[in-house]
């Protein structure tokens, strides 16, 4: 936990995912960056103790029925659900990563989308995507802007743009205004989840990412 | 903390914290039922300082002596009391995050038995047992009325060889019931929309507006029970 995080989560993320208000595919990237990131880890658990007092101050007289607690006590008799079996260690992707895509880095479903940069998506509810990106070691990303909000999480290597230079558990915030080019470090592939709230964009990258061959 | 008004329950400092506090909050809840209000209720105190160590200050380890005897003890007993507090909260939760009264007593008794199966993972040092409940509660509805998944951050435990400190515990308890007094400061207008947030009724723009909440010190707090943690771990 000693890595120095400089580009963190915002209290409106925080807070949203404190009242279960965000799409999965944020809730993945919230949940992803706090496994890796104390700081936000604690802000986030002090939107839940907002969240503890709004349940505190519910009144109790629409009351539970007779048989309630009679009924819960049969319900835990019945045992607790078993628990998820341990994962394997993996280096790159923290553990709610880890359950989306069905085992460590290695198992990544990846597609090429051309100049060596890959892409697999995630499987969670439509109304927001995640994917990680593959982006190899040197490689830039052509100039483009984004719909809607997307967040990029390196996981490994780092990337640099117009902005700053993002390494593991760094997020960038990406919006309508942002325009820009990310170029992955040499030293390393880098890997990073994505997850934004507009119809994805990277598709329509693919022209471009040709454009310069086709240029010719 | 202030140790020389520490009410006579409380646990010594120098003693052996958990036998102490097993023996002397069996009484507790009664008190407590006496005791609940809402925030807005105590909104009369504004400006004035309030530090928990009046008569209303056994609200500082809530309910985490019922936790932890159902975790040492499987002690129906202290669910029972757990259940009578809780329970109905949870429902009027859920109700009000959109369930009819039948899903919302199911899931209610649904989140009971969760609170029950995992006592061995609630860490009072980072959270009340009503921010635990919550948070039960919310995934619950997730799960139930969004029908999504809800990706959790990696799970941190203290293990069963290693417990929080309690002077901790004192502090986290003392620091969200001061966040208590701050949040029945806001205007009601804010407070509203505070508690519409978390019922799942509000946009993320509206939520974007609501964000300059007075979260410092219990975040520094939950910062350093998290930092013990960590070391604990290692």
């Amino acid at each position: 936990m000693s890595n120095p995080i400089k580009h963190h989560l915002t209290d409106d993320l925080l807070m949203a995912y404190a009242a279960g208000t965000l799409p999965e595919a944020f809730d993945l990237m919230v949940a992803t960056h706090l496994s890796l990131c104390d700081h936000c880890r604690a802000r986030a658990e002090s939107f839940d103790a907002v969240g503890g007092h709004v349940l505190e101050d519910q009144s109790d007289s629409i009351g539970m029925s007779d048989t309630s607690l009679a009924a819960t006590m049969a319900l835990i008799a019945q045992g607790a659900p078993t628990p998820k079996p341990a994962k394997p260690g993996c280096a790159v992707l923290p553990t709610p990563l880890q359950d989306y895509v069905g085992g460590t880095v290695d198992d990544i479903q990846w597609k090429s989308i051309g100049m060596g940069v890959k892409q697999a998506i995630l499987p969670t509810s439509k109304d927001a995507t995640a994917r990680l990106l593959f982006i190899p070691a040197g490689v830039a990303v052509p100039d483009h802007g984004h719909h809607g909000t997307e967040l990029t999480m390196v996981l490994q290597g780092a990337f640099s743009d117009e902005v700053d230079r993002f390494a593991r558990g760094d997020v960038e915030i990406a919006d309508e205004d942002l325009e820009h080019t990310p170029v992955a470090d040499m030293s390393e592939d880098c890997i990073c989840l994505a997850v934004t709230d507009a119809p994805l964009k990277f598709n329509k990258l693919m022209p471009r990412l040709f454009q310069p061959f086709l240029r010719i | 903390m202030s140790q020389e008004s520490d009410p006579p329950w409380a646990a010594p400092r120098n003693v052996v914290m958990f036998t102490e506090i097993n023996t002397v909050t069996l009484d507790e809840p009664a008190a407590e039922q006496a005791a609940p209000q809402p925030w807005r209720a105590k909104k009369r105190i504004k400006g004035r300082q309030v530090n928990g160590t009046n008569g209303s200050c056994d609200t500082r380890t809530e309910w985490v002596d019922q936790v932890r005897r159902i975790r040492d003890a499987q002690d129906q007993a202290a669910f029972a009391e757990l259940f009578q507090h809780f329970a109905p909260r949870i429902k009027a939760f859920l109700m009000k995050s959109g369930s009819d009264a039948t899903m919302a007593e199911e899931c209610a008794q649904e989140v009971m038995a969760t609170l029950w199966h995992k006592a061995h993972l609630f860490d009072p040092s980072r959270a009340t047992v009503a921010t635990w409940v919550f948070t039960i509660a919310r995934n619950k509805r997730i799960d139930v009325l969004r029908k999504q998944r809800r990706p959790e951050p990696e799970e941190l435990g203290w293990g069963p060889e290693a417990e929080p400190d309690q002077d901790d515990v004192l502090a986290l308890q003392q620091e969200t019931a001061q966040l208590r007094t701050a949040l029945s400061a806001l205007p009601d207008a804010q407070r509203q929309l505070i508690e519409k947030a978390y019922f799942g009724d509000l946009s993320h723009r509206e939520i974007a507006s609501q964000t300059g909440l007075p979260l410092g010190t219990i975040k520094s707090r939950i910062r350093l029970a998290l930092d013990r943690l960590r070391h604990a771990m290692n």
